[in-house]
């Protein structure tokens, strides 16, 4: 790895790094996005998560980024997953269970269709 | 989290009724329908704001303007104008002189306040906090190439000394003014602190920055020590976090190996090192000199003051300490310049502050809002008002070390010059809101007990003080209290507030004065009567505390 020397140097790794963002979701179908601050920890993201990864093996699902992020401060409706897919706009999922995850996954992810009954209005 | 635009109360005591308060509630609803803005503004009752000679009165939020006596044939040229096309309606303003009681606190607050503001929070829950790519694509370490490449120390410490940040770990003390103390002493060797043992219950604002975006104090802490002349840091986390230990350690970690911590960063003079220090578990180590004290490896015992870190700090140096939270405005303020900063909250707190809200409402969780917002916005707009049945008695602020806020001051902006004019602190952000279910003695028995368990025993109004306390309040609770115990209770609040040594036993005594001056007729029936009206209290006749 380089070092960043400079403002310069900063914003090429920062493009470089948008590119290689650019890549995965253009050529990729689906983003998903699961919360893993304390808060959804506690509420059994890491299952979440894990159940994610798991149907995404099982079904030999391809292009699918898969990434944690902190809390988003609705701490109440974790485990939280988000959903971003192609260009469509961003759908926030809470109190998603393993069960609800595969759900999500294979109705929305795949098919297109939005889970509504798990959908938070931000 | 569904927020309303715009929320608007309708004053519904008794006088208010008889003028017409009802309707003019159900026309502003049928008003507001025709303009379809039902999803955008809420409408609500509240017996607690009116005042005779204005009654019925309207108040609308987030601009806070009142408008009062109302009268019905009013009421659609008030929708039209406030809620449709967004402007104050001059016309049916209550006058300036009429706003006393309950609502002039609201005639302090300047300007509309927009509704929830991220600046600290503004990558949590967005990016990856394992990634630094992620962290540089959201503006990351911009701010840091700005200061060392553009800025001299100096330039620095005036740009955060002109935004007005004042520390969010409680005290608010002016950011700016206390960087510029540690610049200004000559040393070999000076230091960094992240304070970030938030070991208040209720408050993790700070777990939350920490796990969610760990590089923004990384950011903050080198700029820190850019600006005063220090190379190295600590980050003294609460031993219980140990994902934010872990997240953090990741953090430094990526940093190192991108150049921004190490020798030379950014190809300037500047080096810096950071450590991450796991706290042991005690409440007394968030107080700074005891946190010092703590990282050099002795007993977590505050120390005598003066001489103040900023002289003599870690190992005798002079030392910086800032709450996450502080730092955490930091990078964002030298990015976007101090101007756009105070364009949040009020001229005397500007900026952000992030509240935890718990207890009786609908929603917990956290928000972050411009300072100067009431909270009564707070419980109404974020938290999704009180659960069903439950009316809002006081709310605990800033978990123990906080104030109590009875009802009657719900109006009052929470930023720091306003509540200390109220005789309230704002505290650490933790708002514990209680119901009308919640006995005031217990609750404060419930804190000094938490004081009494945590107070490290060095100094002596606080070890014995707290016991003390705590054996008063038990006998009230139990009907035990005599006339005599309220000035006791009085007299061990204001000696913890002179006589101890730190933080912890000064904030002890607060819980008992607040119960005393905003609840003396809850706290005089369990002394008189026997009573606790909130039927919480044993009142058995015997005290296993007080023997």
């Amino acid at each position: 790895m380089n070092k960043i020397k400079s403002l310069d140097d900063l914003k090429r790794v920062r493009e470089e790094a948008l590119e290689k963002r650019s890549k995965t979701t253009v050529t990729g179908k689906a983003h998903i996005i699961v919360g893993m601050g304390t808060c959804g920890i506690a509420a059994g993201a890491r299952e979440t998560m894990k159940a994610v990864l798991d149907t995404i093996e099982a079904e030999k699902m391809e292009g699918i980024l898969v990434t944690q992020t902190g809390c988003i401060g609705l701490c109440e409706q974790e485990p939280i997953l988000q959903v971003v897919r192609g260009d469509e706009e961003q759908v926030t999922y809470g109190k998603v269970n393993p069960d609800v995850a595969k759900r999500i996954l294979k109705e929305h992810v795949v098919e297109g269709k939005v889970v509504k009954e798990f959908v938070v209005n931000l | 989290m569904k927020n309303y635009r715009s929320m608007v109360l309708i004053s519904n005591d008794p006088h208010s009724m008889v003028q017409g308060a009802q309707e003019i509630f159900d026309c502003i609803k049928t008003e507001v329908k025709k303009y379809q803005l039902e999803d955008e503004v809420s409408i609500a009752m509240a017996s607690d704001i009116s005042r005779m000679d204005i009654a019925p009165v309207v108040v609308v939020y987030p601009e806070a303007v009142v408008y009062g006596p109302m009268k019905i044939e009013d009421v659609p040229f008030l929708v039209e104008e406030h809620l449709y096309k967004g402007r104050v309606a001059n016309r049916l303003q209550a006058p300036k002189k009429a706003l006393s009681g309950p609502i002039a606190w609201l005639s302090a607050r300047e300007g509309s306040l927009p509704a929830e503001q991220r600046i600290v929070l503004e990558r949590a829950g967005v990016i990856d906090p394992e990634s630094i790519d992620d962290y540089i694509i959201h503006d990351g370490y911009q701010a840091l190439g700005k200061a060392l490449g553009e800025m001299k120390p100096e330039d620095v410490i005036a740009t955060l000394k002109n935004s007005g940040l004042r520390g969010r770990g409680g005290a608010g003390f002016p950011t700016g003014l206390k960087w510029s103390f540690v610049a200004g002493v000559k040393s070999d060797k000076k230091y960094v602190v992240c304070n970030a043992d938030e070991s208040e219950p209720g408050t993790f604002k700070d777990r939350l920055i920490l796990e969610g975006d760990p590089h923004s104090i990384i950011e903050a802490m080198i700029i820190a020590g850019y600006a005063i002349g220090a190379d190295e840091g600590y980050i003294y986390v609460r031993g219980e976090y140990e994902l934010a230990q872990s997240r953090l350690k990741t953090a430094i970690q990526q940093a190192k190996e991108y150049g921004m911590l190490g020798k030379n960063i950014f190809g300037s003079a500047h080096s810096f090192e950071l450590h991450v220090h796991a706290g042991a578990g005690a409440y007394v180590c968030g107080e700074e000199t005891a946190l010092l004290e703590s990282i050099e490896g002795k007993r977590g015992e505050p120390r005598p003051r003066p001489p103040y870190p900023t002289t003599d700090g870690l190992w005798g140096k002079p030392t910086l300490i800032n709450n996450v939270e502080t730092l955490a405005n930091v990078p964002a303020i030298l990015r976007h310049g101090a101007d756009w900063f105070k364009t949040f909250g009020t001229p005397s707190s500007p900026g952000t502050k992030v509240y935890t809200i718990l207890g009786n409402v609908n929603k917990t969780g956290l928000v972050e809002v411009s300072m100067g917002i009431t909270l009564r916005e707070v419980i109404s707009i974020y938290a999704k008002g009180m659960k069903s049945g439950a009316t809002f008695k006081l709310a605990q602020t800033g978990g123990s070390s906080g104030s109590i806020i009875p009802a009657s001051l719900q109006d009052t902006p929470m930023d720091y010059d306003s509540y200390a004019k109220a005789g309230v602190s704002l505290g650490s952000g933790a708002l514990l809101i209680c119901s009308e279910e919640t006995c005031v003695i217990d609750l404060a028995k419930v804190l000094l007990q938490f004081f009494k368990f945590e107070s490290c025993g060095k100094c002596n109004p606080c070890r014995i003080g707290n016991i003390r306390a705590l054996q008063t309040l038990d006998r009230i609770s139990e009907g035990l209290g005599t006339a005599q115990d309220i000035e006791t209770l009085q007299s061990i609040s204001k000696n913890l507030y002179e006589m101890s040594n730190c933080g912890l036993g000064q904030t002890a005594g607060a819980p008992l004065k607040d119960i005393i001056n905003h609840f003396r007729a809850e706290v005089d029936a369990h002394i008189k009567l026997k009573v606790c009206p909130a039927g919480v209290c044993a009142m058995s006749g015997q005290s296993n505390l007080y023997k």
